[in-house]
């Protein structure tokens, strides 16, 4: 019987000699999660604005929609994907099932709606200041929405970031579409369920570390660049 | 009692072929008539004060005018028609408290530039003229928001002026500003109306008001109480509103 530290010194051998498997399970899950973030604010940011600066018929029922999908179950959006993606299913001719691609494609679907839902609200307080310029101004639509999310892009990072942080932690819905497949779709969520249940603490505490760690410096980085990119341009 | 209105069109205020023209403007809010039924013209190269008590109806006009609010009945008339984005690319507006959009002075006027479609070299030639006009040029890369509450007026002014436009609307713009910053901003807009911008102006101040004004449209209570040049409104007011305020009186208006 192994003690923690013995475990924990172990999981430190592996991050330092920096294990192939370990590797390519790190360098997946950035691929999905940056990937499935990149969409969502594609998707998300433009949607949020459009919601956030334009008053229409229905944006209540858009609103409450989107922040009530914010709390969207991951497993019910993996089966949701799978369903969608599997031999059965509608887009099943793609073949994308148990491949990073569906993987992608549910934490999109998780992320967009937080993406979408809190620019909803950095962009209607920042149009509530800049409404009356914008239209004295005479702007249209599109320049108005694109003034907005670039005059609120430090803001919008901290949304980014919350997108990554949902994205990165997220195991329900990637083992459902995934399958945790090695070498294939093993991420490092699936890997620390997986390992852990096979009693493989050591690369389950490894992946469990550099998940805190990646998570910690991505947060530090963003935050950072938003502080001095606020003392340049906010005041 | 009410104060009698002042008729202006009796008055020939009106100009025949006037810039921007109200008929019969009005506009509601919360069950109550803000705006009752104005009907005056703008005549171009004139610099025209609107003045009254708080609540007048002053700054909702200028909206009006300016169609960023829709009135409740009435129109507004551009040259003689309907406004279009033509009439809105030649309006400005300065507002009381200045909008600084988040980027750099210099990133303000090339917005402003660029959304009036002015590109390329015309366009950095066209800010810094406006840098030099407004006296910031040595603030072109500060963040707008960290200037002081004169210069971010300044930049505004600036701002609404770099596209040419041929009609200024300003609310009190200098309501907050201290008398050095006060001067600066009256010598632009009165070197925008020497080179032809029709200025349109809120103002409380009876100094300012005889510095910048041609004539003056007097409001009480949502209404045009008196129109008139500056020396017939301010020297020799009719209105009991015109009256009370040009003797420095309290008054409480009169209900309508």
């Amino acid at each position: 019987m192994f003690s923690f530290g013995d475990i924990m010194a172990e999981a430190l051998g592996l991050i330092l000699t920096w294990d192939r498997d370990l590797s390519e399970i790190v360098l997946l899950s950035l691929r999905v999660t940056f990937t499935a973030v990149a969409i969502s604010c594609l998707i998300g940011l433009p949607l949020g604005a459009v919601v956030g600066a334009f008053r229409f018929r229905g944006r209540g029922t858009v609103t409450v929609l989107l922040n009530a999908l914010m709390g969207l179950p991951p497993v019910v959006v993996g089966l949701f994907v799978y369903l969608m993606l599997s031999n059965a299913g509608p887009l099943g001719i793609l073949g994308l099932l148990y491949t990073p691609t569906a993987m992608i494609i549910a934490q999109t679907i998780l992320v967009t709606p937080i993406v979408a839902a809190l620019t909803k609200q950095v962009v209607e307080d920042l149009h509530g200041e800049y409404a009356e310029q914008f239209a004295s101004f005479g702007l249209t639509a599109r320049t108005r929405v694109a003034a907005l999310l670039w005059d609120a892009r430090y803001s919008l990072l901290t949304v980014a970031l919350a997108g990554f942080g949902r994205a990165v932690a997220e195991v329900g819905a990637v083992l459902i579409v995934g399958g945790n497949i090695n070498h294939v779709t093993r991420v490092m969520t699936t890997t620390i369920a997986l390992e852990t249940s096979k009693g493989n603490l050591e690369l389950a505490l490894a992946l469990g570390v550099l998940l805190l760690g990646l998570a910690v410096i991505v947060n530090a980085a963003v935050m950072a660049l938003r502080a001095s990119a606020v003392r340049a341009a906010y005041a | 009692m009410r104060d009698t209105v002042i008729d202006i069109r009796a008055e020939s205020a009106v100009a025949a072929h006037p810039l921007l023209a109200a008929r019969g403007l009005s506009f509601s809010a919360g069950g109550q008539t803000l705006i009752h039924g104005i009907d005056l013209g703008i005549e171009p190269g004139k610099r025209t004060l609107v003045m009254g008590a708080n609540g007048s109806g002053k700054s909702l006009l200028l909206r009006l005018l300016h169609g960023l609010l829709t009135p409740s009945s009435g129109e507004v008339l551009w040259r003689g028609h309907a406004p279009d984005r033509g009439a809105r690319r030649a309006q400005a507006m300065v507002f009381q408290r200045p909008v600084m959009l988040r980027r750099s002075v210099l990133a303000n006027l090339n917005f402003a530039l660029k959304v009036h479609g002015m590109a390329g070299r015309a366009r950095a030639m066209r800010a810094q003229e406006a840098l030099d006009m407004a006296r910031l040029s040595d603030l072109a890369g500060q963040p707008a928001r960290v200037l002081s509450g004169g210069e971010q007026q300044r930049l505004a002014v600036a701002r609404a002026l770099v596209c040419e436009p041929d009609l200024l609307f300003l609310d009190e713009p200098t309501s907050s500003l201290d008398p050095a910053s006060t001067q600066m901003i009256e010598e632009l807009v009165n070197a925008a109306h020497a080179r032809g911008v029709t200025i349109v102006m809120v103002t409380h101040d009876f100094g300012q008001a005889r510095r910048m004004g041609d004539e003056v449209i007097f409001l009480d209570a949502g209404r045009v109480a008196e129109r008139g040049t500056l020396d017939q409104v301010l020297g020799a007011p009719r209105s009991e509103a015109a009256r009370a305020w040009t003797q420095g009186r309290l008054y409480t208006g009169t209900s309508h």
